[in-house]
């Protein structure tokens, strides 16, 4: 009896593995199910291996050199691509740093404080948030922000702290601070949307079961909801990062575009999508083109990076829990 | 579920880069033909697209021939056409004798139409043109006058009220044959230009930031006092930005506009003749604005479909011919007669 009991929770499941076979309509389903995802990554597989292809000849002439020449220089057919990186790098790690608590926050309120009547009114305009498009965000920074942002709190620093390295340089409202905030803007609507799915996935009983042992709203929100939907806010945070990283629309109209290393926030900056962008349709030297290809290249080695670092990320967080 | 998040995530992320860094390489052209309605396509140029979108119009009302082109920038353009994808290609930038050992075929290359680039400024009080001389500009440019009120600038321009105020070169991110034809300007004027930066259609600019299209130089140069850029003239004219008169090799100061831009064009005729693929920048002439260029277009000399080609051939003529005086009304210079000829002798090599 006793070995019967401990047998019993693997038997249904093989059990109906079993029965999946024997339908006609689960076969097609698996199929189907199986074809999407291999779609996928066929078509993933494909495009790292055209991007290889077509980067072949920058890769053969520039080597390892690309990735830390500062130069860029189309005439002379010179291509480095460090400053794009670290633009690429430095902007999509701020926005995130100034995304994150504000999104967090968002979501936490509509889901768990906000009185009833505002729950759908605030997460419908962070909804609408989302759907504005890239270009719309772009005008909406050279022509509003940039102009406040310089005169209201660029020209005030840098009289105050334009001796130091983070604030120096004249302002002149185009920078990485503008595409910074550009980029925050864009991406919490994404990281506040999902959070707030996911909050919402937490069961109630958890909730309840916090509130019994005596548990503040605080307490409840921070230990028990918010530990029990990290790795669902940490996709959420992956998910805006990746629309940081490949924004070049509304990057491109406010960032400046000038290929220099500066720890300036006032100083204009360049990202590696936005240099896509800008000098695909023109450039006709095959160098020239294939030196763009591996800048899109980098960005898919960068962004495979920090997706796997992601993941590492969640195993290290999950690890030793009972799987859900 | 949250696993769900995660690849759901990456996906996206991978996809949407997939699509941004391959979607400009692959444009499809429709190439018509068909029975009853001939349709031409082309594609190329950015700044030529205003006026030639004009001409198709008309050019349809007169005669029912569709005119279909992409405005998908001169270099695509070339490319198009390089591939035979397109029946013309249009580009602010000749193609050079080593480019045209890469095509397959043989082709004619004419200029239709010439445009001028303004010098605009954003100069708090100052609402008339400055003067400015070629290494004066150069030197802005190169980051080596960074003032308004330096002594080279103040002696062009006595009486005006010049301020203390730091220069801000704004210059176009997006390649451009706008900037080809300025760049191809300072290049011919200034040597240390010639050394250090160059001609392209994207350059290593010394200074300055860059804005995108020329709305984009447009708008920074309207909000950032002090800043001094490039523009097409018709962005220049609609924006209400002032700009510079620039002194041309004859020594006179010269505005941009229609006159200016079509003397340089005729000064440019003896250098044509010799090379189509001249430019007009910098040329003599009392009259001639130094920073025209020309928009070049490239039709096949060996096509396979003759009744197009004569098609193709009607419609250049027409350009050629009756459309150069809508070029005025859009801010683009007509050609000077002279070079008209030129690109009509070019044309009769087409079958």
């Amino acid at each position: 009896m006793g070995k019967a009991t401990t047998a019993e929770p693997a038997a249904p499941k093989a059990q109906l593995r079993q029965r999946a076979g024997t339908f006609w309509s689960d076969r097609l389903f698996r199929a189907v199910a199986m074809i999407c995802a291999s779609v996928l990554i066929v078509l993933l597989l494909f495009f790292a291996h055209e991007l290889w292809q077509s980067s072949a000849l920058s890769i053969r002439k520039f080597g390892w050199r690309f990735w830390v020449s500062r130069d860029w220089d189309p005439v002379r057919e010179q291509f480095g691509a460090l400053p794009f990186i670290w633009g690429t790098l430095v902007t999509s790690i701020a926005a995130l740093l100034i995304a994150v608590p504000l999104s967090l926050g968002t979501a936490i309120f509509t889901a768990e404080v906000a009185p009833r009547w505002l729950r759908q009114p605030v997460s419908f305009a962070v909804e609408l948030l989302a759907a504005i498009p890239s270009v719309v965000y772009g005008l909406w920074g050279v022509f509003v922000m940039v102009p406040w942002l310089r005169e209201h709190v660029q020209v005030p620093l840098a009289q105050r702290f334009g001796h130091t390295p983070l604030f120096e340089g004249p302002p002149v409202g185009v920078s990485m601070m503008a595409a910074i905030l550009v980029l925050a803007v864009m991406i919490i609507p994404y990281i506040t949307a999902v959070s707030r799915e996911v909050i919402l996935a937490v069961p109630q009983a958890q909730r309840e079961a916090s509130y019994g042992l005596g548990a503040t709203q605080w307490e409840t929100v921070r230990w028990v909801v918010l530990r029990y939907a990290r790795v669902g806010i940490l996709g959420a945070i992956i998910l805006g990062y990746g629309r940081a990283v490949g924004e070049t629309m509304a990057v491109t109209m406010v960032i400046g575009n000038r290929p220099e290393i500066t720890f300036s926030l006032l100083q204009p900056g360049y990202t590696m999508a936005s240099v896509i962008a800008n000098e695909f349709t023109e450039a006709t030297s095959p160098l020239y083109l294939s030196a763009l290809t591996e800048l899109g290249l980098l960005l898919f080695v960068i962004t495979l990076f920090i997706n796997a670092l992601a993941r590492l990320l969640v195993w290290q967080v999950t690890r030793g829990e009972v799987r859900r | 579920m949250s696993r769900q998040f995660i690849l759901a995530g990456v996906l996206m992320v991978v996809g949407a880069l997939a699509i941004s860094a391959w979607a400009p390489k692959r444009t499809q052209a429709t190439t018509g033909g068909g029975a009853g309605k001939v349709q031409i396509t082309g594609a190329g140029s950015t700044f030529v697209y205003p006026i030639m979108s004009r001409w198709s119009a008309e050019y349809e009302k007169l005669t029912g021939v569709q005119v279909n082109y992409q405005s998908i920038g001169s270099g695509g353009g070339i490319q198009q056409f390089k591939e035979g994808t397109i029946d013309f290609g249009a580009t602010d930038v000749a193609v050079s004798e080593e480019e045209e050992k890469r095509f397959t075929r043989p082709f004619v290359q004419f200029p239709v139409v010439a445009g001028t680039v303004a010098v605009v400024y954003n100069l708090p009080g100052v609402t008339g043109n400055l003067k400015l001389t070629p290494s004066v500009l150069a030197d802005i440019f190169l980051g080596k006058i960074k003032k308004w009120n330096d002594p080279r600038i103040a002696s062009l321009n006595p009486g005006v009220n010049l301020l203390s105020m730091d220069i801000i070169v704004v210059h176009r991110s997006d390649g451009s044959g706008t900037t080809y034809i300025f760049t191809d300007y300072l290049s011919t004027v200034s040597p240390e230009w010639e050394s250090k930066v160059g001609r392209g259609k994207s350059v290593s600019w010394p200074v300055g930031v860059g804005g995108k299209g020329n709305e984009g130089v447009t708008g920074q140069v309207k909000q950032l006092p002090g800043a001094i850029g490039y523009v097409e003239l018709s962005y220049a004219r609609q924006n209400n930005l002032t700009f510079a008169a620039m002194q041309n090799p004859s020594g006179k100061f010269v505005l941009p506009g229609r006159d200016t831009g079509e003397a340089a064009t005729r000064a440019a005729l003896k250098r044509l003749k010799q090379d189509i693929r001249s430019s007009a920048v910098n040329m003599r002439g009392k009259n001639s604005y130094p920073i025209t260029g020309f928009v070049y277009v490239l039709v096949d000399k060996q096509p396979k479909d003759l009744a197009k080609s004569a098609e193709i051939k009607k419609f250049f003529e027409w350009i050629l011919k009756d459309g150069q005086k809508m070029a005025t009304e859009l801010d683009y210079v007509p050609l000077a007669d002279k070079v008209v000829q030129m690109s009509l002798q070019k044309l009769a090599e087409v079958p």
